[in-house]
């Protein structure tokens, strides 16, 4: 099977047809990644205000440069176990988009990876995880021998915020 | 190649609406009997423009109906028709109907043709009275090219003889331009006369002493030919003759007025009346805002000012190694003016989108007059204060509330003239429209020297609707709160003018959700005041801080009644269930916040705890803190915009070290702690993480 | 090419006019009222002078008069725009010293289409 390309991150992006960009992170031993268009910034873990009356994994709003911007712990949203928060805690920043328009949110990860072109060809469609649903996740992806659970931001972080009625299981 | 005009409508129509203000004001302030001509003259010339423009801008209906009150005004400033109420009170209701029409044709919605019909009508009847016949709109969409008279098929040419007076040449027109527009037309040849051409000494070059005959063959009528020398008629001699054509015929043939009889506006196919759009009058929520000069002026200059003292710290090398008190003191500095450059720029900013309040309170003298005719009072309106300002948004929003307080004055304030006179009160009610800035709000008062309300009526209105005991004791602050009930009023006859008494709750919460207040004063036989007080402007809030277990929370400084500290014995239990605190008279629910907001509290027990009287739409709450922090200005970030509403929360700021806080929304809460979430949701348990 | 100055208390016509004029190639200033283009006139030197005759402060009419007295402005063409075809208007601005008139409403193009012919 043929591995994708590997990319670092100095070398121009590929321009081949069908291939996308992904940052990866690692959340409790597992790599996933995300649309690297996505991808408005990473910052480090920062103080959290938390928001009455929501659910657990929504852990509160930051201030970023003067928005609001709620923050998902992906762990909680993933039944994984928490963890205190360390020196490598990060928070990506998103743009998330939905019927009425565009979001910034933020999820909290372990750490952060690399970035990979993964083409098109290369996903394959996700099994049933049963812990994840199979709404959040585009595909699989194989990196470097790694196995990159690629997910789809706009259903995962959409579902906690539209509706309150939440379920994590499908 | 054609433009398209139909980007200029938005302004042709901001600036009609703008004249049709000027004339109502205008037709208001008019002296029946001795008429100031300059106000005669604003009038007509604003009608002018509307009926220009609007006939530029393919609006013939309005170009139409407006012609008829531009004559009539027309007629009233050259002096041959008197200004008489009647026509003032006609003119005032043209521009209603104008108003509408414009409306409608910004809109496009249909334009309603009956009500301009009868109108027309009306000025008609008064241009036709003694004698002055109204002149038919005589160029409608008429442009240059005067309907020809077509006369005889077919003509082999003309021959001109020009002769220009001698000073023709002063008025800017050029005998070659003309000559060159009639070799247009055919096939020209030109003879020059230069008998009268005086020596070269005594010849002055801006004169004119030449004369031509030209000669043109073309098949065109005598119009065309002559149109080319309209400009030119009374400053030259001219004469056309046929080519071939026995003699010259004399031009009577007069500038035919193409006078389509008044075509009678297609009240067939267009006379369903129009669906009543919304009666806007002078409040159109728009987008946009008007921004004098000034204004943004300042604003830069402030910017100027903010980078030059971020330069100025900048270039404090702040290596911290080499940090001494010179550097610190300099910091301060910098850190003091960077202060005051930021409050002035907010204060600028904030300015721009203030208009002053002469915007809402246009719409009244309009309004007293009409309503004062109709109900045979005499009322005086006076406004002070049209000047100050206030946020764009905030006067919006404000303006029914002012007309509902209004109406109510005249309706129910003022007294008929017999009834003021029998009182020993001059015949003429005054309504006061007073605004004026203090303390970082904008005050409006709206006074009345009218009956007063009277206590003891509405004491028993408020019993008969079961709202108090009869034997209550009330002071009068509670009583005029009565007011505010919905389904109050104290009103004998309904009228149809201020309705059902279901104005004054809506009135006062549509203030408290702008974030103000309102008061009553009053003393039967002499008057009733309103005070309304706003915040300039929405996007800011004083606010109080409080601590909620580690969580800081914004309550708005206007839902605060008081804060006290709890004392055992006032602590009352329904039901085991709901806990009361009593306040003087008053039983207040208390909230607590932890549970509400699912955080751990410090305070578990009440004794000495800290209790936030708050108020929110007619019921009182007292919210159980841990903490009362300071009071400052917070600026008001949507929750919304990344996220989505949350109950008991309006919205959230950026406090000083950089962190969120969320601004507490007071009646959000009273109804959360009546029906508590359920169990399970709440994640607020857990203690803030540093990096 | 020519630079023109249009005098009109109206906003809306102001501005189609100078944006068919502007369209056209040429330049344009633009005046409120009399005084503003008689102020106008003079701070620019303008190959045609457009001006509408109703206007606060100075009207058409007493502006034609002004400019006449200009030495610099005796011979220039000076259109009024009128929506009156009445006789005694046009009179008037005649024997102020207008070179022409043009009728409103017009459209855009029959403005270029005199204004090319006055100015050759």
């Amino acid at each position: 099977m043929s591995a994708a390309q590997q990319i670092d991150s100095n070398t121009s992006v590929d321009v081949m047809t069908d291939t996308d960009q992904y940052l990866t992170f690692i959340l409790a031993g597992e790599e996933y990644g995300v649309d690297i268009l996505r991808v408005q910034e990473i910052k480090g873990w920062d103080n959290v205000t938390p928001i009455p009356n929501t659910p657990d994994y929504i852990k509160g709003v930051i201030n970023l440069r003067g928005t609001i911007v709620p923050i998902v712990d992906l762990r909680h949203k993933f039944s994984l176990d928490a963890i205190p928060y360390g020196a490598t805690t990060v928070v990506i920043v998103l743009k998330v988009s939905s019927e009425d328009g565009n979001r910034t949110m933020g999820i909290v990860v372990d750490a952060v990876s690399d970035v990979y072109n993964v083409a098109a060809e290369e996903m394959k469609p996700p099994p049933d995880f049963g812990t994840i649903s199979i709404d959040y996740v585009k595909g699989l992806a194989t990196v470097e021998d790694k196995m990159v659970i690629v997910l789809e931001i706009d259903k995962l972080l959409n579902s906690g915020v539209l509706d309150t009625s939440d379920s994590l299981l499908q | 190649m054609a433009i398209d005009i139909t980007q200029f409508h938005e302004t042709f129509f901001e600036e009609s609406f703008e004249g049709l203000d000027i004339m109502e004001s205008g037709l208001l302030n008019l002296d029946i009997g001795a008429a100031d001509n300059d106000t005669v003259n604003a009038i007509f010339r604003a009608a002018h423009s509307i009926k220009g423009g609007s006939a530029t801008f393919g609006f013939s209906e309005v170009a139409e109906f407006t012609h008829g009150m531009e004559t009539l005004l027309d007629e009233m400033r050259d002096g041959s028709r008197d200004v008489t109420q009647e026509s003032v009170d006609t003119l005032l209701q043209s521009v209603d109907c104008l108003r509408e029409m414009l409306g409608a044709s910004r809109d496009k919605t249909p334009i309603d043709l009956e009500r301009a019909e009868a109108l027309k009508k009306e000025l008609e009847k008064i241009l036709s009275s003694d004698n002055n016949s109204i002149k038919s709109p005589s160029e409608n969409d008429e442009s240059n090219n005067t309907a020809s008279v077509s006369e005889s098929s077919g003509c082999d040419g003309w021959e001109i003889k020009f002769k220009p007076y001698h000073d023709m040449l002063r008025t800017g027109n050029d005998p070659v331009r003309m000559f060159r527009e009639l070799a247009e037309l055919g096939d020209l040849s030109v003879e020059i006369d230069i008998s009268q051409l005086p020596a070269l000494e005594d010849l002055d070059p801006e004169e004119s002493y030449l004369s031509w005959k030209l000669t043109l063959k073309a098949d065109v009528e005598k119009e065309k030919v002559k149109e080319i020398f309209e400009w030119v008629e009374d400053e030259c001699d001219i004469e056309f003759n046929e080519l071939s054509a026995a003699t010259d015929k004399a031009d009577n043939t007069a500038n035919v007025m193409a006078n389509a009889t008044t075509a009678p506006p297609q009240t067939t196919d267009n006379s369903k009346k129009t669906a009543a759009p919304k009666k806007t009058a002078t409040s159109t929520d728009s987008a946009s805002i008007r921004v004098s000069i000034d204004k943004v002026d300042a604003l830069i200059n402030m910017v100027g000012e903010l980078v030059i003292t971020q330069s100025m710290i900048g270039q404090l090398d702040c290596d911290l190694d080499e940090f001494d008190n010179n550097r610190m003191e300099k910091l301060r500095d910098g850190l003091t003016l960077l202060e005051r450059n930021t409050r002035e720029l907010q204060e600028s900013v904030m300015r721009i989108r203030m208009l002053p309040i002469s915007f809402a309170f246009n719409r009244f003298p309009r309004m007293v007059h009409d309503l004062c005719q109709k109900l045979n009072k005499k009322i005086e309106l006076k406004t002070t204060g049209e000047q100050t300002e206030l946020d764009k948004t905030v006067m919006e929003k404000i303006g029914d509330p002012l007309v509902h307080l209004v109406r109510n004055s005249i309706d129910h304030g003022i007294e008929m003239p017999e009834e003021r006179i029998a009182a020993d009160k001059p015949e003429t009610g005054i309504i006061e429209l007073n605004a004026f800035h203090k303390g970082g709000n904008i005050i409006i008062e709206i006074k009345d020297d009218g009956a007063g309300f009277n206590k003891e009526r509405i004491k028993a209105k408020a019993v008969e609707r079961g709202l108090i005991s009869s034997d209550e004791q009330l002071s009068d602050e509670k009583i005029y709160d009565l007011l505010f009930q919905p389904g109050f009023s104290t009103a004998e006859q309904l009228s149809d003018i201020s309705g059902r008494g279901v104005g004054m709750d809506v009135v006062r919460r549509n203030i408290r959700e702008l974030g103000g207040n309102i008061d009553v004063s009053s003393e039967m036989g002499k008057g009733t005041t309103f005070t309304i007080r706003l915040p300039l402007t929405l996007a800011i809030l004083d606010g109080q801080l409080v601590c909620v277990g580690s969580e800081i929370y914004i309550t708005p400084l206007v839902s605060i009644v008081e804060s006290l500290q709890i004392k055992k014995e006032f602590v009352n239990n329904i039901a085991g269930q709901t806990e009361l605190y009593k306040v003087r008279d008053d039983y207040i629910p208390i909230v607590r916040m932890h549970n509400i907001f699912g955080i751990d509290a410090e305070q578990k027990n009440l004794e000495g705890g800290l209790l936030v009287i708050v108020e929110g739409d007619g019921k009182k709450a007292g919210l159980l803190v841990d903490d009362l922090l300071g009071q400052q200005q917070v600026v008001i970030k949507s929750l919304e915009t990344n996220y989505k509403r949350v109950d008991g929360v309006s919205g959230a700021t950026i406090l000083g070290d950089g962190t969120v806080a969320l601004i507490l929304d007071v009646d959000g809460l009273i109804e959360l702690s009546r029906n508590p979430p359920t169990s399970g949701n709440t994640s607020t348990n857990q203690v803030r993480e540093v990096a | 090419m020519a630079s023109i100055l249009a005098v009109d208390d109206s906003a809306s016509m102001r501005q189609m006019v100078s944006f068919a004029l502007k369209n056209a190639g040429h330049n344009v200033v633009e005046a409120v009222d009399g005084v503003d283009g008689l102020k106008a006139a003079k701070a620019n030197k303008v190959n045609l002078v457009i001006t509408d005759v109703n206007m606060p402060n100075m009207d058409g009419i007493a502006l034609i008069k002004e400019l006449r007295n200009l030495p610099d402005y005796k011979f220039t063409p000076i259109l009024m725009l009128t929506t009156e075809s009445a006789p005694h208007k046009k009179q008037e601005g005649k024997e102020a010293g207008a070179t022409g008139w043009i009728v409103k409403p017009f459209d855009p193009d029959q403005l270029l289409a005199t204004i090319n012919k006055v100015l050759g």
